[in-house]
C-alpha cells in the first residue's frame, strides 16, 4: 500500500458513521475533565505550561538565565552575557498543547501524507536531514527545511526573510502546491468535520466557543500553531553554561573553538553573534548550490534589490549539529565541510557570470585544519534538547503519524 | 664705528617718520558692536553638564587580589585563577598566547620597566592578543604586535578601559570594542593596521581621546554607535584620518551624536592597503575626515592640514558601493555641524577618484570641506574661511562649542545585570529544572511536590545534592549534576523550588 492509498483509506476509514460514533462516545465518556495521556483514547489539552515558561495569569512566559542580562539598544546581540533580542510569547498552555497536535497531525496537508513535522522532524532538530525538503507527491524544493529551534526570536522567516511572522510563513507551506498543497477552505473544512477537534478547540480558545454556533477558525490555527513553534526554547546548551560563568563546561579544545568562532579572522560571530548566533541579517556569502541546480538569487528578486542577489538570512546555530547537510540548498553534508566554505576565498563558489556584492566578512582567513577542527567541535557545544516537546503518539484527526526518520536524501556533497 | 651709528639712527627716525606718515593717512578702523553673548552652548539631551571633578570617573572594581605573571608564564592560566576583581600585573617579557577575558571586573596590566614592556607576540599565525566579553573590563601597558586578527577585541563587554597600549603591525584592527556601552579608549599607540588602527563598532557611550594612530588605512572609526567623543588624538598617515560611519546591514542601523574635538588630522595619504572587500577599501588615501551617513557629527577645533584629497568629507552609501544596500539604514548624514576648526594645505594632490569628482566640477585642487550629498540641515561657523564645496545649504550654527560636554562616558557604570538576583531562582528554575521536573507529575525527574515533601526547610540540602547527585529512585535516571550553576545561583533554585505552589 502506497503512502498515499493508506492515507486515503484512512480518510474514508474515518468518515464511517461508526467511527463517528466511536469517537463520541470517547469524548462523553473520557470527555473534558477525565485526564486523557497520549495514547489513551481521548484528548486532552495540557493545563501547565511547556518546560521553559511560567505561568502567569494564564499566558505562558519565556524564562532563561538569558533574561539576567541587557543587550546594547535591546538589539540582543553582543557576547557571552548577552540578553536576548524581543521574541513572541505569551501564549496559553492550550494553545501550545493544541499547537502541538496540530504540527504533528497529517490532517494539515492537502492528501494527509504531510504534517508539519514531516519537514521539521524533533529527532532531525526540527529540521529533516535533507539538502531540499520533499513536498506533496514527491515534489523536491529549491531550499532547505530551517530547524524550529528558537524561532519565537525571530524577526524574519525564511532562508530569504520574507516573512514577518510566524502565522504569515506558515501560509506558505500549508497552501502552497509544492509543500502541503492544502487550501484554506479544504483546511477549515476538515477541521470542522473532526469532532475531535471542536472541543481542543474550544479548550484554547474558550472565550470565542462560548457563542452558541461557534466553529474553528482559521485564526486560531494559525495562532495555535505559532504557539507551539516559540515553545521550542534550546538555551541550555554547554556554551550557555560556559557563557553563565561556569568555565569548565567547555573543554580546552572547545574554549579554542569558541575563540575561533569570535575572532576576527573567522569572523563567525560577526554575524552568527551570539546568544542565538545569528545576527537575523541577510548576507551575500555565495555558497554553492548542488550540483545541477540553478544558482538561488535569495532575497535578491523579492526585495527587488539587485545588491541583494544571493543574500539569505543568517541562520542561528543552535542545535547545528543535528541538522546536517548545511546551507540554503544543503550543498555541505558535514559541518566540517560548511566551516571549510568560510576559508576558500571571497566568491570562490560564485558561479561564472554572477556578479555578487559579497559580504565583507568573507575574506581569506586561512585558517588551519587544526583550527576548522577546533570550530567544529565548539558547534557541536551548541547543542541542547532539554526543552524538547513530548511527540504525541496519537493525533487527533486519527491519521498515522508522518514524521519517522525517512532515509535522508544528501543532495549535498563535497565541493 | 661712530660715523655707522649715526647713520643707523638716522635710518631707524626714517623709518620710524614713514611710519607715522603712512598710519595718518589710514582711515579710522570699522569698530562693529557686536551682542556681548555667545552663542548658545551645545547641550546633549542625556548627557549632564560636567560637574567639577575628574572628567572620567570610570574605573574597573577590584578586589585587593592580585596576581604576578612573570616571562615565560601563561597570561592566560592566571586569568583561569582569577576572580572577579582581580589585578592581573604581567611582567615585561614576551608571552605568546591569546587572552580572552570571559569575567567580570578583570584588571589585564602591564608592567613597565625601563621602557620594557610585556611582548604579546602572536608570531604571524595567532588570531587576536586579547578577547574580552565581561563587564568592568581594563587592558593597559601591553605591547601587542604580529597577530592576524585584532589587538584587543571585545564583545559586549560594558564598562571597558582600553588604555597605555602600543600596537603595532597587528593584522584587522587594533582596537576593536563591540556591542558595548560606557568605555574609555585612550592614551594608545597604534600603527600598521589594515582597517581601523582603533574602531568602535554599535557601542554607546564611548571616549576616544589622547591616542596616537598612523600608517593604517583608517586612523579612528566610529561605527553604528551612538555618543562618541573623539577628542585630542594625533591622527597622521593613514589613508583616511577618522570616520564616522553607518555600515549597511549591521543589526544595530544607526549612528549618531559623534564628537570630533581638538584632533590633529594631519598629511592622512598613505596609500590604501585594505584587505578587497572591506568597506574601507573604499577610502581614497588623502581623506582627513570621513562622516557616511552618521547623524549629528559635530567637528570642532581640529587641526586639519596636508590631506591630499578633502578636509572633511560629508556623504552618503555612495562610497560603500561594494556592500549590499540595506533598505532599513538611512544614508544621509543628517544635521551635519561644522564649529571653528584650523584647515590648512588639504586637497593638494587628490586621488584618482576624487580627482574625477573634481574634474566634473572644474576644479583640479581638493576642497577643505565637501558634503556629497547636500544635505538642507547642516551648519557652518565662518564658512568663509574654508574651500567648500556643497555646503550652499548650510546655515550658521546655533552654538559654537560643544565644551559642555566632556565625556560621553557615564556618570555611573552600566549595571552588571538588568532584574535583581531574586529572580535568579526563578529564572533557574523554570528555564533549567523545569526541563525535567514538573509540580505535580512524573516529567524525567520526580515532581517537585515530592521534591517538597522531602526538603521542607532545606533549601542548602537541595544545593548540595544539585551539584553532585546521586541516584536515589531505582525508578528514576540519575540526575546529571548542576555544579554549572553556582552556589548561591543553586540556592536561589532551591528555595525557589519550595515555595512553589502550582
Amino acid at each position: 500500500m502506497s503512502l498515499r492509498s493508506f492515507a486515503a483509506s484512512q480518510r474514508s476509514r474515518r468518515c464511517w458513521p461508526a467511527c463517528w460514533l466511536v469517537v463520541i462516545v470517547f469524548l462523553v465518556g473520557w470527555g473534558p475533565g477525565a485526564a486523557a495521556a497520549d495514547g489513551s483514547p481521548g484528548f486532552k489539552l495540557s493545563q501547565t505550561c511547556p518546560p521553559g515558561f511560567e505561568l502567569t495569569q494564564g499566558a505562558c512566559k519565556l524564562r532563561s538565565l538569558y533574561q539576567r542580562y541587557g543587550s546594547l539598544q535591546g538589539a540582543g546581540v553582543g557576547g557571552l552575557k548577552t540578553g536576548l533580542p524581543p521574541w513572541r510569547d505569551g501564549f496559553s498552555p492550550q494553545q501550545i498543547d493544541l499547537g502541538r497536535y496540530l504540527f504533528f497531525d497529517p490532517l494539515l496537508s492537502a492528501d494527509h501524507t504531510l504534517s508539519c513535522a514531516s519537514c521539521h522532524q524533533p529527532d532531525r532538530g526540527f529540521a529533516d536531514g535533507m539538502g531540499r525538503s520533499v513536498g506533496t507527491d514527491g515534489q523536491l524544493s529549491t531550499r532547505s527545511a530551517p530547524s524550529l529551534w528558537n524561532v519565537a526570536f525571530l524577526q524574519s522567516l525564511f532562508w530569504d526573510g520574507r516573512a514577518g511572522s510566524l502565522e504569515q510563513q506558515m501560509l506558505e507551506p500549508l497552501f502552497g502546491a509544492a509543500e502541503m498543497a492544502n487550501s484554506a477552505t479544504t483546511l477549515l473544512a476538515s477541521l470542522r468535520a473532526s469532532a475531535v477537534y471542536r472541543p481542543l478547540f474550544a479548550q484554547a480558545y474558550p472565550e470565542h466557543f462560548s457563542h452558541p454556533g461557534a466553529s474553528i477558525q482559521l485564526d486560531q490555527l494559525y495562532t495555535a500553531l505559532a504557539a507551539f513553534q516559540a515553545s521550542l526554547i534550546s538555551l541550555n546548551s554547554r556554551y550557555d553554561q560556559y557563557a553563565h560563568g561556569y568555565s569548565d563546561a567547555l573543554n580546552a579544545r572547545e574554549q579554542a573553538g569558541l575563540n575561533v568562532f569570535r575572532s576576527f579572522v573567522a569572523r563567525c560571530a560577526e554575524c552568527h553573534t551570539p546568544p542565538l548566533f545569528s545576527n537575523q541579517q541577510l548576507a551575500v556569502i555565495g555558497t554553492p548550490e548542488p550540483e545541477g541546480m540553478p544558482f538561488d538569487p535569495g532575497a535578491g528578486p523579492g526585495l527587488g534589490e539587485p545588491t541583494l542577489r544571493g543574500a539569505f538570512r543568517t541562520p542561528g546555530l543552535r542545535n547545528i549539529a543535528l541538522t546536517a547537510p548545511y546551507m540554503h540548498s544543503g550543498r555541505f553534508a558535514t559541518l566540517r565541510e560548511a566551516v571549510a566554505f568560510y576559508t576558500g576565498g571571497r566568491g570562490h563558489a560564485v558561479p561564472a557570470g554572477e556578479d555578487l556584492r559579497i559580504h565583507w566578512h568573507i575574506w581569506e582567513p586561512r585558517l588551519t585544519d587544526e583550527e576548522l577542527d577546533q570550530l567544529v567541535e565548539f558547534l557541536h557545544t551548541l547543542t541542547d534538547e532539554s526543552l524538547k516537546p513530548v511527540t504525541p503518539v496519537a493525533v487527533p484527526s486519527g491519521l498515522p503519524l508522518m514524521h519517522g526518520p525517512a532515509t535522508p536524501i544528501t543532495t549535498g556533497n563535497a565541493p | 664705528m661712530k660715523k655707522t651709528l649715526g647713520i643707523a639712527i638716522a635710518a631707524v627716525l626714517l623709518i620710524a617718520g614713514g611710519f607715522y606718515a603712512g598710519q595718518a593717512r589710514q582711515p579710522p578702523p570699522t569698530v562693529i558692536q557686536a551682542p556681548a553673548a555667545a552663542k548658545a552652548a551645545f547641550v546633549p539631551a542625556d548627557i549632564a553638564p560636567p560637574a567639577s571633578g575628574p572628567v572620567r570617573t570610570l574605573a574597573t572594581p577590584v578586589s585587593g587580589e592580585l596576581i604576578l605573571v612573570r616571562d615565560g608564564e601563561s597570561i592566560q592560566a592566571a586569568i583561569s585563577e582569577a576572580a572577579p576583581g582581580a589585578v592581573i600585573r604581567v611582567l615585561p617579557g614576551t608571552y605568546r598566547e591569546t587572552v580572552y577575558i570571559d569575567k567580570d571586573n578583570i584588571t589585564l596590566s602591564g608592567v613597565i620597566e625601563r621602557g620594557a614592556y610585556p611582548v604579546l607576540d602572536g608570531e604571524g599565525f595567532r588570531n587576536d592578543a586579547v578577547l574580552y566579553s565581561g563587564n568592568g573590563v581594563t587592558i593597559e601597558n601591553l605591547y601587542i604586535t604580529r597577530y592576524k586578527g585584532n589587538g584587543i577585541m571585545g564583545q559586549a563587554g560594558n564598562n571597558y578601559i582600553i588604555r597605555n597600549n602600543i600596537v603595532v603591525d597587528t593584522g584587522v584592527y587594533g582596537i576593536f570594542p563591540q556591542l558595548g556601552k560606557n568605555g574609555i579608549v585612550a592614551h594608545n599607540v597604534v600603527s600598521g593596521i589594515e582597517d581601523a588602527a582603533i574602531y568602535i563598532g554599535m557601542s554607546d557611550n564611548v571616549d576616544v581621546v589622547f591616542n596616537e594612530v598612523f600608517e593604517s588605512v583608517a586612523g579612528i572609526e566610529i561605527e553604528n554607535s551612538r555618543g562618541a567623543l573623539v577628542e585630542g588624538n594625533y591622527v597622521y598617515n593613514n589613508t583616511g584620518g577618522i570616520l564616522a560611519f553607518i555600515t549597511p546591514g549591521l543589526p544595530i542601523k544607526t549612528c549618531g551624536d559623534v564628537i570630533i574635538r581638538n584632533n590633529f588630522i594631519s598629511g592622512n595619504n598613505h596609500e590604501n592597503f585594505a584587505i578587497p572587500g572591506s568597506l574601507v577599501s573604499n577610502i581614497p588615501p588623502g581623506t582627513g575626515v570621513l562622516v557616511m551617513a552618521c547623524d549629528d557629527v559635530m567637528l570642532e577645533g581640529n587641526i586639519i592640514t596636508n590631506n591630499d584629497s578633502v578636509g572633511i568629507t560629508f556623504t552618503d552609501f555612495s562610497l560603500a558601493s561594494n556592500a549590499a544596500v540595506d533598505p532599513e539604514s538611512d544614508p544621509y548624514p543628517n544635521r551635519p555641524v561644522i564649529l571653528n576648526n584650523i584647515m590648512l594645505n588639504n586637497g593638494g594632490n587628490p586621488a584618482p577618484v576624487v580627482r574625477a569628482i573634481l574634474a566634473a566640477m572644474l576644479e583640479t585642487r581638493g576642497p577643505d570641506i565637501i558634503d556629497t550629498v547636500g544635505m538642507d540641515d547642516g551648519c557652518i561657523l565662518n564658512p568663509e574661511r574654508f574651500r567648500t564645496i556643497g555646503l550652499g545649504q548650510y546655515g550658521d550654527c546655533a552654538f559654537d562649542t560643544t565644551a559642555n560636554v566632556a565625556t560621553y562616558t557615564l556618570p555611573e557604570p552600566v549595571p552588571a545585570r538588568d532584574l535583581a538576583d531574586a529572580d535568579t531562582g526563578r529564572l533557574v528554575y523554570y528555564g533549567i529544572c523545569a526541563g525535567c521536573h514538573a509540580y505535580n507529575s512524573r516529567l524525567i525527574g520526580p515532581p517537585v511536590q515530592v521534591v517538597q515533601a522531602l526538603y521542607m526547610d532545606d533549601p542548602e540540602g537541595i544545593a548540595a545534592y544539585i551539584a553532585d547527585p546521586e541516584r536515589k529512585r531505582p525508578d528514576y535516571p540519575e540526575m546529571p549534576p548542576q555544579a554549572h550553576l553556582d552556589a548561591a545561583t543553586r540556592l536561589a533554585a532551591a528555595e525557589f523550588m519550595l515555595q512553589l505552589e502550582n
